[in-house]
């Protein structure tokens, strides 16, 4: 029991997530997080005037009771099944985060100086949220999937396709961390 | 039924992500600065599991419950639009900290912020569906 309430280590949790992967292809189904988000679109009507939302979102109910889960599956773990730890940051991260004004790295999930109401609700903190959460919508539908569909699944069945889109995933994420954050943090 | 077994699936990737700490914006900030093994330990071990999970269902001609040989849908061929959309979700996901799994699991861990985040995230699908036909793939 205190090996689960404590952070689970990587090799633990790495060979779990391919068995969700392959216990939704093994039911008939695929392991793609963000197609939720073109049906919750279609469910909201916009397939009346856009084609790309015309489609019978009703054969995607499984995949939002998966989201249904995992939502679930995200209170019991954080409120039944842990207790308070902080996650072990390099210390280099710690420094380089708190030159870039956050503090307290790691004491929370999410950093208060993004997801704070105070913070999401400022003028500088609603921006950050809605661009992050606009180009995580629009990429992942351009590029035809997100961590689950292309990193796990794709790479999992060795499809080029997918090598792609995860290296296009790197090019965006280091450039934002890279070049980016000093300019929107410092 | 029948969706109870998605139910569970879901409830267990719940679980996983936020125990392994891969709901966290902190662990997505330092894989990028490539100053931890953790996601890149992840990662790693999911997708090496994978391969070998697909390779014996394939070598050993497994059935889905529906009675078909298991299969992964094949990636539509194209170049730009996985170079190019996965940039842009790149920079989303090293922004907000989230990518779509996690963003849900969040709601759940009491993070009602995160709400923000996936709304933006259903405007830019819609965007992308509004003028897909004018970008390349």
């Amino acid at each position: 029991m205190e090996h689960l309430l404590q952070p689970w280590p990587w090799y633990i949790s790495g060979p779990l997530i391919a068995l969700i992967m392959f216990f939704l292809i093994y039911f008939g189904k695929t392991f793609g997080m963000s197609s939720n988000l073109r049906t919750l679109c279609a469910i909201g009507g916009a397939g009346k005037k856009t084609k790309f939302f015309d489609f019978n979102w009703k054969a995607q109910r499984w995949n939002l009771i998966v989201v249904l889960g995992a939502v679930i599956g995200g209170y019991i773990a954080h409120h039944l099944l842990s207790v308070p730890t902080n996650i072990e940051l390099n210390p280099k991260t710690i420094e380089g985060l708190s030159q870039l004004g956050f503090e307290n790295p790691g004491q929370t999930l999410l950093p208060a100086e993004l997801y704070s109401w105070e913070a999401a609700l400022s003028f500088k903190g609603f921006l950050i949220l809605i661009i992050g959460g606009f180009l995580v919508g629009f990429g992942t539908r351009y590029a035809g999937g997100c961590t689950s569909g292309h990193a796990i699944t794709g790479l999992s069945s060795l499809q080029l396709p997918s090598l792609i889109a995860v290296i296009g995933f790197f090019i965006g994420g280091l450039i934002m961390i890279h070049l980016l954050f000093p300019i929107i943090f410092g | 039924m029948k969706f109870i077994k998605f139910l569970l699936v879901g409830i267990i990737f719940g679980i996983v992500l936020v125990k392994s700490e891969a709901v966290s914006w902190y662990r997505i900030y330092e894989m990028f600065k490539f100053e931890s093994f953790h996601m890149y330990g992840i990662i790693g071990t999911a997708i090496g599991t994978g391969v070998i999970l697909l390779f014996l269902a394939k070598k050993l001609k497994l059935n889905n419950l529906e009675g078909h040989l298991m299969t992964v849908p094949k990636k539509d061929k194209g170049l730009f639009r996985y170079i190019l959309g996965g940039t842009l979700f790149g920079l989303g996901w090293a922004l907000a900290g989230a990518c779509p799994g996690p963003m849900y699991i969040l709601v759940g861990t009491g993070v009602f912020s995160i709400l923000i985040v996936i709304a933006a995230a259903l405007l830019g699908t819609y965007a992308y569906g509004v003028i897909k036909d004018k970008l390349p793939h």
